[in-house]
């Protein structure tokens, strides 16, 4: 699976440094105009019969720890949520019979669907425009830009969500200066809306950091050559540079989209009765009830709709001009 | 509409044209005139406003002060897309998205051609460049050769009047450069548009161009075709930045309008004298210098400069000399098949006739650029 990384959101959340390594993938994908230059002999040394000859053997061990660390931490138990679904507290489906037998369930399944997918808007609406100007402003604001994004990262998402409490709530900070200049105020905690801000501030940086490091490969005299071309100004940025910097937006968007589904925190404090998400619920089932096999179903179901999406959505992010070259 | 039949190219009028980036100025109030269906070359060591004058002829930037006309028409403040000039650059700038065919295409597509006739023409354009059978692959499949072809194509596809090359073969190795001159300048001759060409290599300039012009410092030094400049240079740094060369310094009198220069002692002969009061230099091109032994076979009027060989170079269709002059100066020499050969350590005489000899005023500048 090529996004193994990002299909894991527990692995993600762990490692900041996930989307990073998933963009350079990307990025290299990108072909920047030394790779053209090297195409030659890169090409060539794919077709060498002495190049598998030189990579060291027992180089898949280097990878023992981290596999080691999978295995234990996350395949075991995720083994045994899967069996204590179908078996707790009897074996059978029953657990996923009562899942989808229950609106509630259902439509709770869909608006964690409906909120991943308004986060993942708002993360690449804000996070585009503000990778493209980290790379044309100048050295010291692009490393104070960079240091915007990272701040967030270094503050826990408990103390973050709980400053949004304080600016969203009836009395808050957004509150009070909408009745200030006289505006009537707007009921933003506990609900949807409240939800997708904050969760929006606390994925950005998910979205940005992918996006920003393709976009930094990209050679921009590529938009002089469409102009001079013909195309103007804005034309040669659609049609060069947007489609050339999609693979750090399907990397972000993946990445966001995927840690929403699975994101606690923030809509537990920031939304109400009305605007329960998935995780809430099953926090509820295992921790409040102790039904781990009801519990463990809904995470089944939330990972299985998880593949599906991806399946859906890996035809969509497979770049022409690489895949072209893998057939070749 | 066959190749042959394509608009004929435009011409470039370049009058007191400057450009400044805040104190640097990187062009100096040139003048240009580029003929239509011209090969202009413009050659020169990096820095020195070639490139700067192609920018501002594809409109990448705009000039500070002046005027710059294509095909008759002033194009200040016409931004790039709306000038239909073709552009090669060094990089190749291929989009790495789109395929062969699509980079072709694209010119067209923006022109709004559609169909049939943009198919026909983008399989014309890469048929001229030989990469007809690559329409499917991606710009990152190609070598270095095959992607420059690729771009040139695209840049012709829209059959401009006017062609710009920035160093278009400078990544390119020794061989695959010759071969692509050969086809840029059959390309040229097939299709009669204007084309403008940058590049520091003289070699190259010589080859394609039906005229050079040669930059320094943001100026131009002089416009002339290969031979004008080769056999008479209009400044030292010209006549050291095109073809091999030996330059003499020594103290010059004027006698009888003629300049006698003393060099190390020996005095040489030069017939006419620099206007104004110039330091005079005198440049040798190696084929018009002789080696002979010392004191022997004199012909009357011609000069004659002692030497011993420090070097000795068979090139098949000759030989070089390298000879070290009684001033110190090290003159290079090449002979014919057929002469006499010497060796490393042989007492020797340079001679050349007052006519072989080029006069320049002196410029020290010119040493100073080229290296």
């Amino acid at each position: 699976m090529r996004f193994f990384p990002a299909t894991e959101p527990i692995a993600c959340l762990a490692s900041p440094v996930a989307p990073g390594l998933l963009s350079k993938r990307e990025m290299m994908m990108t072909a920047t105009p030394d790779d053209g230059q090297r195409a030659g002999t890169a090409v060539d040394a794919a077709h060498s019969p002495f190049l598998p000859r030189l990579r060291p053997r027992g180089a898949v061990w280097l990878t023992a720890p981290a596999v080691l660390v999978l295995l234990v931490a996350l395949a075991y138990p995720l083994g045994i949520v899967v069996w204590r679904s179908f078996s707790d507290p009897a074996i059978g489906i029953d657990n996923y019979v009562w899942f989808f037998q229950s609106a509630v369930n259902r439509t709770v399944l869909q608006r964690t669907f409906v909120v991943a997918a308004w986060v993942t808007l708002a993360c690449l609406i804000c996070a585009y425009p503000y990778a493209y100007a980290m790379t044309i402003v100048g050295r010291n604001m692009r490393l104070a830009l960079i240091l915007c994004v990272l701040v967030p990262f270094w503050l826990s998402g408990v103390v973050r969500t709980l400053a949004w409490v304080i600016l969203l709530q009836d009395s808050g900070v957004i509150n009070s200066i909408l009745r200030g200049i006289g505006l009537s105020p707007v009921k933003l905690i506990r609900t949807l809306p409240g939800v997708v801000i904050g969760m929006t501030q606390v994925l950005l940086p998910f979205m940005i950091l992918p996006i920003y490091s393709v976009m930094k490969g990209i050679d921009t005299r590529l938009l002089q050559a469409a102009r001079s071309l013909g195309a103007r100004p804005w034309k040669a940025f659609l049609q060069i540079y947007v489609p050339l910097s999609l693979p750090g937006v399907y990397a972000g968007a993946i990445i966001v989209f995927i840690l929403s589904l699975g994101f606690y925190i923030t809509p537990a404090l920031l939304g109400g009765p009305r605007s329960i998400l998935l995780s809430s619920l099953v926090q509820n089932q295992v921790l409040s009830l102790l039904n781990w096999g009801r519990g463990g179903a809904m995470g089944v179901v939330l990972l299985v709709a998880t593949f599906v999406l991806l399946a859906i959505a890996a035809p969509l992010m497979r770049q022409k001009h690489t895949s072209s070259r893998r057939e070749a | 509409m066959p190749v042959s039949q394509r608009s004929a190219g435009a011409a470039i009028e370049i009058r007191k044209a400057s450009k400044r980036y805040g104190r640097f100025t990187a062009l100096n109030d040139i003048d240009l005139h580029i003929r239509p269906g011209e090969f202009m070359t413009l050659l020169g060591p990096s820095g020195s406003g070639k490139t700067t004058t192609l920018n501002l002829i594809a409109g990448f930037t705009d000039i500070t002060s002046g005027v710059l006309e294509i095909g008759g028409k002033s194009v200040t403040g016409l931004p790039s897309h709306k000038r239909n000039i073709g552009v090669v650059f060094q990089h190749y700038a291929l989009f790495p998205h789109m395929t062969v065919g699509k980079n072709v295409a694209y010119p067209l597509t923006l022109r709004g051609i559609k169909g049939d006739e943009r198919d026909k023409r983008v399989h014309r354009a890469l048929d001229m460049v030989k990469m007809a059978d690559f329409a499917h692959r991606y710009p990152s499949e190609l070598s270095g050769g095959q992607q420059q072809r690729v771009a040139l194509a695209r840049a012709l596809v829209f059959d401009p009047p006017l062609l710009l090359m920035d160093e278009p073969l400078g990544a390119l190795d020794k061989k695959l450069r010759e071969w692509l001159q050969l086809e840029i300048k059959r390309i040229h001759r097939e299709l009669g548009t204007t084309f403008v060409y940058v590049t520091h290599d003289q070699e190259e300039a010589l080859v394609l161009s039906d005229r050079i012009a040669v930059f320094n410092g943001g100026r131009i030094e002089q416009i002339g075709t290969g031979r004008e400049l080769y056999d008479s240079p209009a400044t030292l740094f010209v006549g050291r930045f095109i073809g091999e060369s030996t330059i003499l310094r020594g103290t010059a009198e004027i006698s009888g309008g003629d300049t006698v220069m003393t060099i190390g002692g020996q005095k040489v002969l030069a017939h006419g004298h620099l206007a104004g009061d110039a330091r005079p230099v005198i440049l040798l091109r190696p084929e018009r210098l002789a080696l002979k032994r010392t004191g022997a076979d004199i012909v009357s009027g011609e000069n004659r400069l002692a030497g011993t060989v420090v070097e000795a170079i068979y090139l098949g269709s000759g030989s070089k000399y390298e000879i070290r002059l009684a001033d110190g100066t090290t003159a290079v020499v090449r002979s014919p098949l057929g002469s006499a050969d010497f060796a490393i350590g042989d007492t020797v005489d340079v001679t050349f006739l007052p006519s072989d000899l080029i006069l320049l005023p002196d410029d020290a500048s010119a040493d100073v650029t080229l290296t």
